[in-house]
């Protein structure tokens, strides 16, 4: 792994050279049999894939108008082509977003179109063989469904979502990625994608609470199943195992101990994340969040509150209403998201986000902060590529954008932007999101992780910014790991709570 | 599936080395799978190896970083209990690095 290169910064970010073929390959590891039959998938490739995989694409056209309007919409008009990392840092033109759609584009006209199914040569449209199928299995792991290209697309193209169809397809024939369909499968079988069983989880908060009482002298707890709770804190499991994860878990920790806030963890429900959105399976994503439910029902709390996890927010702020109950337009006949509902108490946002319920506090004047605890950081901002352009904080348009960044100007005193045409809804993609923060793609996630590292390294020498915060469990291990390769230290990435922790003064108020 | 062969015995691995049964792990095996991730076992190393293995034997998955360096410190001084001092043992990461050595399967997730 030492051996990957990061590409030379570019003088003039513009278009780069094209590079044909730059990133052919066989993709990343496919899921082995075991791994998707525990999922309810194929094991493998079966004779009949051609059949199935049409049948699917049949299937998905019919169940998603959106779908069906993105495969005729697009008149390639090349406004999305130079907005994707992957396509900047591999040069590869099949990673121009519109060339990676027209892998199943040109598919879906030889088999659903009058022009396609008469005239294939003259429309460009192409039968499924087996290479088109290897081919979408490599680049549609190359697209991290992070939804940039989509904001500058004329026709509102969500290129995620044709990604997530092709993925569908892929796992509907027993061609899965392993990493994402392993993962899934520890939720189901163990209640976190790091597959974390209580007694480690137990474990490992107990730690948390002596390492607190030391640094501090205060016992702040890191409850676990406590039943009758007010706040029940759903968040990645990267939360209690990774650097620099856990020390926002902490300050999460230490926000709740200090607002009086009684809370709870889950050990049945103890993932935020939800994979089943990168491989766009609704079955899956709508099983992984019902352990939520599972959760909030039994222990009986009033607000749910999500962590910092870019995807998950996503997943519970667009979704979780109607999966599972959480939120308003929960089915009247679906009684358990009834009684879900009857339950949490409605002066608060359901779900609420951590940086929501920190920013209250912090307007509340619920909390304290000495500032100077950050002064040994100048501080930028990475907006998350699913906080950004999936979601909302605040209520409010922009929030999602303003609530990260009030956090940090009220814990820290030197906060500077990037170049705003890499953040706000503009914002890079880490270069590891959608289900490809894997080793067998490192390749990949260093290419894509360029146009990243070259604003961070534009304020970092123009502004000696030491510290990039971010709130998400995939952006925080992505730059773990690219960031060395690129010549930075790896603890220049931290969570905004980890901030929180530093500055936050507990026994004040 | 791949292998590996180590005084003429096949064990096998997934596709990154990782052994798929972690009770065909021996300390021979664990000399192997160091050498191919171009690590020299010192003791330093071992004592991380074996915290490893014990932890894994108890709660059925790797330990948490901060969790091993504690653990380390406490055994080792507090010198040693940093992840500085376990990032410079195991330079691709303590956690999937160490664990591979240790015959324990791959920690994966959002980490």
């Amino acid at each position: 792994m030492a051996d990957i290169a990061p590409p030379a910064y570019r003088t003039f970010p513009i278009i780069p050279e094209l590079k044909p073929g730059a990133m052919e390959g066989k993709g990343p590891f496919v899921a082995p049999d075991k791994i998707n039959e525990a999922l309810g998938f194929p094991g493998h490739l079966e004779d009949d894939w051609h059949d199935k995989a049409i049948a699917k694409m049949g299937d998905l056209l019919s169940r998603y108008r959106s779908l069906k309007v993105y495969m005729d919409a697009c008149v390639h008009c090349g406004a999305c082509s130079d907005k994707c990392h992957y396509f900047i840092g591999t040069q590869d033109p099949k990673n121009m977003p519109v060339a990676r759609q027209d892998l199943m584009r040109s598919v879906y006209r030889r088999y659903f179109t009058l022009p396609g199914k008469l005239f294939p040569k003259l429309v460009g449209a192409r039968d499924l063989t087996r290479e088109v199928l290897d081919e979408w299995f490599n680049y549609y792991h190359q697209c991290s469904e992070c939804r940039r290209c989509s904001v500058f697309c004329p026709y509102g193209i969500d290129t995620a979502e044709v990604t997530m169809a092709a993925r569908e397809i892929l796992d509907s024939v027993g061609y899965g990625q392993k990493y994402a369909n392993e993962i899934i499968g520890k939720v189901h079988k163990i209640g976190n994608n790091l597959g974390l069983p209580g007694p480690a989880l137990i474990d490992t908060l107990e730690g948390l609470e002596e390492d607190v009482k030391e640094a501090t002298g205060v016992d702040v707890r890191f409850p676990m199943d406590v039943k009758g709770a007010e706040v029940l804190l759903i968040t990645p499991s990267a939360d209690f195992f990774a650097e620099p994860h856990i020390d926002s878990l902490i300050g999460y920790a230490k926000v709740f101990h200090a607002t009086g806030t009684s809370w709870t963890l889950s050990s049945m429900s103890s993932e935020a994340g939800n994979f089943g959105l990168f491989i766009g399976n609704y079955d899956q994503l709508r099983t992984i969040a019902m352990r939520i439910r599972q959760a909030a029902l039994e222990l009986g709390v009033k607000r749910i509150v999500v962590g910092e996890c870019g995807h998950a927010w996503r997943v519970a702020y667009s979704f979780w209403n109607t999966l599972t109950g959480v939120g308003d337009g929960a089915d009247p006949n679906d009684r358990f998201a009834q009684m879900l509902q009857k339950q949490l108490d409605h002066r608060y946002k359901q779900p609420s986000h951590i940086c929501e319920f920190t920013w209250d506090m912090i307007q509340d004047e619920r909390l304290v902060f000495d500032k100077s605890k950050n002064d040994k950081y100048v501080i930028t901002y990475h907006d998350s590529c699913n906080v950004a352009r999936g979601s909302n904080m605040g209520g409010y348009p922009g929030g999602q954008f303003d609530i990260p960044r009030n956090i940090i100007r009220a814990v820290a005193n030197n906060f500077v932007e990037m170049d705003s045409s890499t953040s706000y809804e503009r914002t890079f993609c880490c270069g590891g999101g959608g289900g490809l923060l894997t080793d067998d793609l490192m390749d990949v996630r260093v290419k894509g992780a360029l146009p990243r590292m070259e604003k961070l390294q534009q304020v970092k020498d123009e502004e000696g910014v030491n510290f990039m915060a971010c709130i998400c469990a995939i952006c925080k291990a992505q730059f773990t790991k690219v960031l060395p390769i690129y010549g930075f230290d790896r603890k220049v990435v931290g969570g905004v709570h980890q901030l929180v922790s530093n500055a936050i003064q507990l026994g004040v108020k | 599936m791949a292998s590996i062969e180590v005084n003429g015995k096949s064990y096998e691995t997934d596709e990154e080395g990782y052994l798929v049964d972690l009770n065909e792990w021996n300390p021979e095996v664990a000399n192997f799978l160091a050498q191919s991730e171009n690590i020299e076992m010192t003791d330093q190393h071992w004592e991380v190896i074996n915290f490893l293995r014990e932890y894994f034997e108890e709660y059925q998955i790797a330990p948490a970083v901060r969790v091993l360096t504690k653990a380390i410190g406490k055994k080792l001084g507090p010198e040693k209990g940093t992840s500085e001092y376990l990032y410079g043992l195991f330079p691709y990461g303590p956690g999937k690095q160490a664990c591979k050595i240790a015959g324990l399967p791959k920690p994966t997730g959002c980490i």
